[in-house]
């Protein structure tokens, strides 16, 4: 505390010093040891009862309204798995921050706790109050991607009929996010696939943002009919391996160590070209 | 000849969008011309991954002849063209880069960067090494992958480690049986305790490949090295200094240490999670 250049020069801040920097005066040491804490996984009770206070927290604020402390504590949380957070993290959905909604949705798909799906549903249909409108008008009104990739991982099969609109958005990020989440919600595969092969496609899209984003979306479905496109879309190889990693992974699931499917051979030979 | 390079060299520079920039380097980089080397080497460094590989692509097309400035021109600012470098220098396998790749393997903070060299690491042109240097040039490689293997905190930089083992192994087997034995063990090891499921598979993949003799070939010709011996005493001067200093490095203490914060703080947000 006493020498904060000393502290965010060095990884070695301790867990004691992390927390009681998160409790003191100094917005800037708070807000790292925010995120500090999620980065480091430190689960300790102590540590998720003040990130949970945190998503509470008026002091630091932008000139705009904006929430910095809140956004890297909904980030946080999301990463040290205890589901205490969780209705803490619903409160968060109703912050006039559109970044914190979007890191609080972020951290519900990761904490994979299905009680929060009916508010989610509600905050993709715009219908929380204290949300709108959007601050910056070009901006989106609720953090939609974030929103559809919770449902899906969510399992969330009754929100279908509030996803599917969200394939034809105006922005296709979005739209990515709205086949993303329909692949995981389709029970039939060769329905499910069709909303793969809308990722595919996908990627011959000529922004390499949304190719970016798309091969994220691929990774987090495992879609093995993709891997080729993933390996000869251009995008940073470190990219297109982690959108491998998960294609391989998603194989890994169907057969016992240490046998290897050819789907899961095929995706290493196109792995190791990329290294 | 020298007009049509200068044409092609001239298209990049001027190309003023990103899928202008691609094409113009494909067709310097299918040209195959040593002129175009410089040029190749300059666009790693424009933030166009597709256009990237196309260079890289090109350079290790051109081979031996592209290494000097792929070596002298290594971007130590910024992390993304390095990787590229690397990469190229990995695909060429020239012993010329052997130290460096070593060096980079092993202590740079970029992970795109170590991954990149671990895979170079095991697939050296092993056959063009004298005798008296190969078998010194292959312990540095094992004792550099094994060290990757067992401590880089990065799933992609042990999944890389565990490519160039399996290439080394093929390449050493018949000289050192005891280095195949460790490379297995390391093998074994790995093939239930690694953290992550694609390392894993990757190690089963090695495994059973090694057990029932399948060589991946590479592609690689097996002419006679072109290395001069003034080329060689650099790469033998360079290898006894690089022993020295890793007793020095150790004794300072682990340069991963401060390595892991530096590459969160500098990766882009919606890069390498």
């Amino acid at each position: 505390m006493d020498n904060e250049s000393d502290i965010r020069s060095d990884s070695s801040l301790t867990v004691e010093q992390a927390i009681a920097n998160l409790q003191g005066e100094d917005l800037g040491l708070r807000v790292y040891a925010a995120w500090w804490l999620g980065r480091f996984r430190v689960d300790a009770p102590e540590a998720v009862d003040i990130l949970m206070a945190a998503l509470e927290d008026e002091d630091d604020r932008t000139h705009v309204g904006g929430y910095p402390l809140r956004r890297n504590a909904a980030r946080a949380l999301g990463k040290l798995g205890d589901h205490r957070a969780v209705f803490a993290l619903m409160r968060a959905l109703e912050c006039s921050d559109f970044y914190v909604r979007e890191a609080a949705a972020q951290s519900l798909e990761m904490l994979a706790d299905g009680s929060c799906i009916a508010r989610l549903r509600e905050l993709l249909n715009n219908q929380i109050p204290g949300t709108l409108p959007a601050r910056e008008p070009p901006q989106l009104t609720q953090p939609f991607d974030a929103i559809l990739e919770a449902l899906g991982t969510l399992g969330a099969v009754d929100a279908i009929a509030d996803i599917l609109p969200f394939l034809e958005h105006d922005i296709p990020r979005i739209q990515y996010a709205a086949a993303r989440c329909m692949y995981q919600l389709t029970p039939n595969p060769q329905v499910a696939n069709q909303y793969g092969d809308r990722l595919v496609h996908a990627l011959a899209n000529d922004d390499l943002q949304l190719r970016r984003a798309v091969l994220a979306d691929l990774g987090a479905i495992g879609y093995l009919p993709a891997a080729e496109a993933i390996a000869q879309t251009p995008a940073e190889n470190s990219l297109k391996l982690i959108a491998l990693k998960g294609v391989l992974e998603k194989q890994l699931l169907h057969t016992t160590p240490p046998h290897l499917s050819d789907g899961a051979l095929n995706v290493m030979a196109l792995m190791d070209d990329l290294l | 000849m020298v007009d049509h390079l200068s044409s092609l060299i001239r298209a990049v520079d001027a190309a003023d969008s990103s899928p202008r920039l691609l094409e113009a380097v494909q067709n310097l980089a299918a040209a195959h011309l040593e002129g175009a080397i410089l040029t190749l080497i300059a666009t790693l460094s424009y933030n166009n991954p597709g256009a990237a590989v196309a260079a890289v692509d090109g350079l290790i097309q051109l081979g031996e002849p592209a290494v000097p400035a792929l070596l002298e021109l290594l971007d130590l600012h910024n992390y993304t063209a390095r990787a590229w470098a690397i990469r190229a220098l990995a695909g060429i396998g020239d012993p010329r880069g052997l130290v460096t790749l070593l060096g980079v393997a092993t202590a740079d903070f970029a992970m795109s960067v170590r991954r990149a060299a671990a895979r170079g690491l095991g697939t050296m042109k092993w056959h063009w090494f004298p005798d008296h240097l190969l078998e010194m040039a292959q312990g540095e490689a094992l004792d550099a992958l094994l060290f990757v293997a067992q401590q880089d905190e990065e799933w992609v930089v042990r999944y890389s480690s565990v490519v160039g083992l399996e290439s080394l192994a093929n390449a050493i087997s018949a000289a050192n049986p005891e280095w195949r034995s460790q490379i297995q063990a390391q093998f074994e090891h790995m093939a239930s305790h690694d953290s992550s499921g694609a390392v894993r598979a990757r190690v089963w993949m090695a495994q059973q490949r090694l057990q029932s003799q399948t060589v991946i070939q590479s592609g690689i010709e097996q002419l006679p090295s072109p290395l001069s011996a003034t080329d060689w005493q650099m790469i033998l001067e360079k290898l006894y200094e690089r022993k020295g200093e890793e007793r020095l490095v150790l004794a300072a203490g682990d340069p991963r240490l401060y390595r892991d914060l530096a590459e969160s703080i500098a990766q882009p947000p919606n890069g390498a999670q």
